[in-house]
């Protein structure tokens, strides 16, 4: 049997205002307006995205910058070679230079924690920056040192999320809560970037086995 | 409370979400270069914990002398439609978003980008680049002068074009506001066979589409078209009163 819309059924009991202040002009809450959906970058996210400094999160003169570096494949195992990567981290003492971190708002000089690269290279990216350090989880714990990683592409209608750990914190990343929330190993060990020469190797796959954890934000 | 300490830990603000329902989703099997790309597997949920409630704090330092007239460039006026493209920058509960760079780029007036991938033949305008930069003001505010950009065609399937547009991105005040969008023009023909604009819930389609207003528009110049961007809130306010109660 179908609903007719016209149907609508009389009020039962009295009128009732929703609160006392109605008709004064002010709202009862929060204005809540929608969020603007998200869209793709499109392959021309190069026109508006370029920085020069983009993958320097430092100089790579800096003591103890490390460039991490990886590739972006798609679920034929092909690179992408039109994705852009953003990170985002403390410092090496687990600092942000941000009005909201309730410890205070630190700047380090010559650390923007924030870094952006294009995989226009054969689907590689790299960032150049300091190791973070540890950060609280906000239940009494220590998070493992990570990078929060953004990925944009042609072929993406929004940026997926994922983490970077590193390999050589086995001690830490045992005790980070974010990886032990993961299924298993196999899904912890697509965020572990491992050290090499003069930094840290991760590759990010959007799809297929082994596809990358990727984290709803 | 917000920026308050406990022996239980830190107090920190919490991104609402979107409903699912009315967010674009990653993959959408009419846009042919999703299938290969977007993840297959259901994302895992990430608490907002120190690195998610901070971000970058990117100002004028970013932007230069001229970025937020795209009009003019090599020494000269670009041809099209001018148009005045202006607006807020809010987040869900109508707060504005101060001090926040936005990014704009675009094709030109022909539906051609300055990119050498773009191989559309229509003409590449000298005067014209396509970038755009801006910090919003106190308020939220931006406003760009800029061309209308063209429609133009692309191989996603036989005969498509994409709705004139101008791609967005904002960083907002953390790393849940982060958004890349785009922004259309009201009653656009296009609308009905493209995949990118109809991936967008049929219910937060109107959110992606700016306003003719002929009120901003400039005798003798320009057209004016306004947009407001919402970025996702907190369930706290910076400025909380005593009376919201409960003791962190
Ligand atoms: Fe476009």
């Amino acid at each position: 049997m179908s609903v007719n819309p016209l149907d609508v059924p009389d009020p039962t009991g009295p009128y009732q205002p929703r609160s006392g202040r109605r008709g004064t002009g002010f709202l009862d809450g929060p204005l809540q307006l929608g969020p603007t959906p998200s869209a793709t970058v499109g392959p021309y996210l190069a026109i508006g995205l370029t920085w020069e400094d983009g993958p320097y999160v430092v100089a790579p003169d800096t003591p103890g910058a490390i460039w991490i570096r990886g590739t972006v494949s798609d679920g034929n195992g092909d690179v992408v070679p039109d994705a852009m990567i953003e990170t985002w981290q403390a410092d090496p003492d687990g600092r942000f230079d941000h009005p909201d971190d309730p410890r205070g708002a630190v700047a380090r000089p010559g650390f923007r924690g924030y870094g952006r690269s294009y995989t226009a290279d054969g689907g590689r990216y790299g960032i150049c920056t300091l190791k973070p350090g540890r950060v609280p989880d906000g239940d009494g714990g220590l998070q493992s040192p990570h990078v929060d990683v953004s990925v944009f592409a042609r072929g993406l209608l929004d940026r997926v999320v994922t983490r970077i750990y590193f390999a050589d914190e086995a001690e830490a990343n045992a005790e980070d809560a974010v990886l032990r929330s993961l299924p298993d190993d196999a899904a912890r060990q697509t965020l572990l970037a491992t050290p090499g020469a003069d930094g840290y190797t991760l590759d990010i796959r959007l799809q297929g086995e082994r596809e990358t954890v990727f984290f709803a934000v | 409370m917000t920026g308050t300490t406990s022996e239980s830990g830190l107090h920190l603000p919490r991104y609402l979400r979107e409903d699912p329902a009315l967010s674009t989703p990653v993959g959408f099997a009419g846009y042919r270069s999703t299938g290969l790309r977007a993840p297959l597997r259901t994302p895992v949920d990430l608490p907002h914990r120190l690195t998610e409630i901070t971000g970058p704090v990117l100002g004028e330092d970013r932007v230069r002398p001229g970025d937020a007239d795209l009009t003019l460039r090599n020494g000269g006026e670009a041809v099209g439609q001018r148009i005045l493209v202006y607006g807020r920058v809010l987040d869900s509960f109508g707060r504005p978003v101060p001090d926040a760079l936005v990014e704009v780029w675009q094709a030109n007036a022909s539906g051609r980008y300055r990119h050498v991938v773009d191989t559309f033949p229509a003409p590449l305008d000298p005067h014209f680049d396509g970038l755009g930069r801006v910090v919003t003001d106190s308020l939220g505010r931006y406003e760009f002068m800029t061309i209308k950009p063209g429609a133009y065609p692309w191989g996603n399937h036989h005969n498509a074009w994409r709705p004139a547009h101008i791609h967005f991105s904002l960083f907002g005040r953390a790393f849940p506001q982060r958004l890349v969008t785009q922004m259309y023009f009201p009653y656009d023909p296009m609308f009905g066979q493209d995949p990118i604009f109809n991936a967008i819930p049929a219910a937060a389609r109107h959110r992606a589409i700016s306003r003719y207003d002929l009120e901003r528009t400039q005798d003798n110049w320009a057209l004016a078209f306004e947009w407001n961007i919402v970025l996702r809130g907190t369930d706290q306010t910076p400025f909380e009163t005593e009376d919201d109660g409960d003791v962190a």
